[in-house]
């Protein structure tokens, strides 16, 4: 078996809000091109993980591993934390240490892009606006950081135009282009949510997080965001990190499933072996009490 | 989406424009009819208008009539609602409002004249037309602040202060004309902006309006106590004026009548000063609107809408809030520095804390984020200031003693709150967007944020 092309790499990630443990020297590995989803009951830490990979917490303790190009071989990896630096590159592509960096240079460089339980969008601009501020980096290199742009050269002109394209091409996927000059706030709640993930993929990301992309949709919806979601991860390449309740997504979209509970990993494996783990039967899939007390002792052990 | 359109017929808009010239005779009765002069015993004259009174009226109905038979012809392409005037505008009605201000704008100085004559447009000129520019002007700058980035700044005066506090030091110290004293202003002022900018990065709301107002007066305590540099409370006096191209106004051999041969009179630089604080705020707005549509403006706008979207999106929010901050206290330091060439004389009393609450209350009342919205109400605030001073026939009735401008701040107040009620989120509302697909439409204010502060 070839070995696997890890994209991101956990490590004993802790977080600690004073004396609450969020999260406990959690570790797993994300694929490159997988879908890895993250379950978990309500107040597991499944968000407090995406805070920490995307840099809006830092974490108490642990290493995060992005490497974009190709596997991080573990000389490199020990090489870049014993150096002290953020980021390096390697023979393959490049290395960061998530735990190092602020949030944007995240998104920026590492190509990390993510996705919030609570949708995020800018309610007052436009579908296509909120699509072209995705872009901001690269468009802000085209402005010559607005000097160019200021003047009107070509150059920012045709850049703006790519970034349309991309946009538009996009729109067309969610079937979108009718609304993309009406304000984000107006679409309605499952356009809402699908729209935060074309955003999110015009950053152009390598690694996308998902936090309950399906939350308040309907089946049907729910049913074309998985065919979303897989082609994304199919056709794009962008491997994909999944919070999700909805437990027929995830058993049918994800090529692994780790499982959280009170910040501890209890299980991770395929979604078959995660679907039939005694333990994750006992604290997730809601079974009698006198289970739960049972699976809580094996823990406490 | 177009909404319904009311259907407007000839004889109800001649009926609409006499209305509006009936309303026009009533206010110009009390303002133009009469003008009150002195004779040489010091005594009161009144000098009755009515040709005056007549040619306002006329110009009224044919505004409006013209308004509404252009509104009649864009209305087959539907259009917003700006519905301040109570009448369906059509979509482009902002731009054409705009173009059609700016027309009015350099005509200006030449209707004053000839309505006026050369000894009343002075006034006119001066007291409305380059203050209301000023503030026009301060209003664009404070706008990228509040209203495109969201960052509630309750002292921006210190950057007024600090543009017209530079050209008034470098000019008088170091010699430097107008023309050198006003890029560095600016610079000096933009500068300032990030020195603010740094420590509040981390604050927002009510936060941060405190520590922007307690910037405005620290730099205001500064100009008061630092006496050897900035003369305290006396101010400064003597600053050098713009000059026409090298060539000054004054009454020398050298100055502008002599050169031109015209007989001398203070209105050249009068006249001079209006098309230059009307250049400095086209500019403001041509960079503003200019910049909204770059990815810093959206950059801005995407802050005021969700800061930690923004930084789920790669944007370095740091660097936007600072250019935010730097470019809008630029425009400010321009301001600060025409308005010290403008009066040759500054002082600290220029500067409180009322300026920056009038600046913010410009822009809060125009819509935060429009720019035409921004320009009507310093239009209005400034305007009906200037008015004020001008109802001295109200002491007939009120006595003496009663001096309207007194009575200014209850009256913004009253304006305000009525305004607020009538129109919570300004007089437009609505956002234009920044970049369409296929067709431009405004987005309706209620989904706009207005920033976290
Ligand atoms: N900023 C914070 N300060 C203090 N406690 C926090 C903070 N963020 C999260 N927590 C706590 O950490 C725990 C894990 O929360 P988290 O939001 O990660 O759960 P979750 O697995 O995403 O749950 P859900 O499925 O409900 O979204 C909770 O007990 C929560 O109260
Ligand atoms: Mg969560």
């Amino acid at each position: 078996m070839a070995p696997r092309d890890v994209v991101l790499e956990v490590e004993h990630l802790s977080m600690r809000f004073g004396g609450l443990v969020a999260v406990n020297d959690l570790s797993f590995s994300a694929a490159r091109g997988d879908i890895t989803a993250l379950i978990g009951p309500n107040g597991a830490g499944k968000t407090t993980v995406f805070n920490c990979i995307t840099g809006f917490y830092k974490p108490t303790s642990g290493r995060i591993t992005m490497s974009l190009g190709g596997p991080a071989e573990p000389n490199d990896v020990a090489a870049l934390t014993a150096s002290g630096n953020r980021a390096m590159r390697t023979a393959r592509g490049q290395l960061f240490l998530l735990e190092r960096m602020p949030d944007y240079e995240i998104t920026a460089r590492a190509k990390v892009a993510r996705t919030f339980q609570n949708i995020r969008l800018f309610p007052g601009m436009t579908v296509l606006e909120n699509l072209i501020v995705a872009q901001h980096n690269a468009l802000m290199i085209a402005s010559g950081y607005t000097v160019k742009g200021l003047f009107g050269f070509g150059s920012y002109q045709r850049a703006e135009a790519d970034a349309v394209a991309l946009a538009r091409s996009w729109l067309d996927r969610l079937g979108l282009t009718a609304r993309a000059d009406d304000a984000a706030g107006a679409l309605a709640y499952g356009d809402q949510r699908r729209l935060e993930i074309a955003r999110a993929m015009c950053t152009g990301p390598e690694l996308l997080c998902l936090d309950e992309p399906a939350a308040g949709l309907n089946p049907r919806e729910s049913s074309e965001l998985k065919d979303f979601i897989r082609s994304i991860a199919r056709d794009h390449g962008t491997s994909v990190l999944l919070i999700e309740h909805d437990m027929s997504v995830v058993m049918e979209i994800s090529d692994k499933v780790v499982v959280l509970e009170y910040g501890i990993k209890i299980a991770d494996g395929s979604p078959e072996a995660v679907r039939n783990d005694p333990k994750v039967i006992a604290a997730y899939l809601g079974v009698e009490d006198d289970a739960v007390a049972e699976a809580e002792a094996e823990i406490a052990q | 989406m177009s909404a319904p359109a009311s259907t407007l017929t000839i004889p109800g808009a001649v009926r609409d424009a006499l209305k509006v010239g009936l309303i026009t005779l009533g206010l110009s009765i009390p303002i133009l009819a009469v003008r009150t002069d002195q004779n040489l015993s010091n005594q009161i004259v009144l000098l009755p208008r009515w040709g005056l009174v007549a040619s306002a009226v006329g110009i009224a109905i044919a505004v409006r009539l013209a308004y509404l038979l252009l509104a009649a012809v864009r209305q087959a392409r539907g259009g917003a609602l700006i519905g301040s005037l109570g009448v369906r505008l059509p979509a482009q009605a902002g731009t054409m409002f705009a173009r059609a201000a700016v027309v009015f704008l350099f005509l200006y100085p030449v209707i004053a004249l000839s309505l006026a004559g050369t000894g009343g447009a002075v006034k006119w000129i001066d007291n409305f037309g380059i203050q209301i520019l000023i503030f026009i002007m301060l209003g664009w700058g404070l706008n990228i602040v509040v209203g495109l980035a969201g960052l509630l700044d309750l002292g921006y005066v210190a950057f007024y202060a600090v543009g017209a506090y530079t050209t008034a030091l470098l000019g008088k110290t170091f010699g430097l004309s107008f023309w050198l004293c006003l890029p560095l202003a600016g610079i000096l002022a933009a500068f300032w902006g990030i020195i603010l900018g740094f420590p509040v990065l981390r604050l927002r709301g009510d936060y941060l309006a405190i520590v922007t107002l307690a910037f405005g007066e620290i730099i205001r305590l500064v100009l008061i106590n630092w006496v050897p540099v900035t003369n305290g409370y006396a101010g400064i006096t003597g600053i050098p004026r713009p000059s026409f191209f090298g060539v000054p106004f004054n009454a020398s051999d050298q100055g502008f009548s002599a050169v031109f041969g015209l007989p001398f009179s203070p209105l050249y630089r009068t006249v001079f000063l209006f098309y230059l604080i009307l250049l400095l705020a086209l500019l403001t707005n041509w960079v503003t609107l200019r910049l909204r549509r770059l990815p810093v403006g959206r950059a801005w706008e995407a802050l005021r809408e969700d800061e930690i979207a923004c930084r789920a999106l790669g944007i370095n929010t740091t660097s936007t809030k600072l250019t935010a901050f730097a470019i809008g206290a630029g425009f400010g330091g321009f301001a600060g520095s025409f308005f010290a060439a403008r009066q040759g004389f500054i002082s600290p009393e220029s500067f409180t804390f009322m300026e920056s609450a009038v600046i913010l209350a410009i822009v809060v009342l125009g819509g935060m984020g429009s720019q035409v919205g921004v320009a009507i109400a310093a239009v209005l605030m400034i305007g009906g200031t200037e008015i004020l001073r001008e109802l001295d026939w109200m002491k007939e009735i009120f006595g003496s003693g009663f001096d309207p401008t007194q009575y200014r701040m209850l009256l913004f107040g009253l304006a305000m709150v009525l305004i607020m009620v009538w129109r919570p989120r300004g007089l437009v509302s609505t956002r234009e967007p920044s970049i369409f697909l296929s067709e431009r439409r405004a987005v309706s204010g209620a989904h706009v944020r207005e920033g976290h502060g």
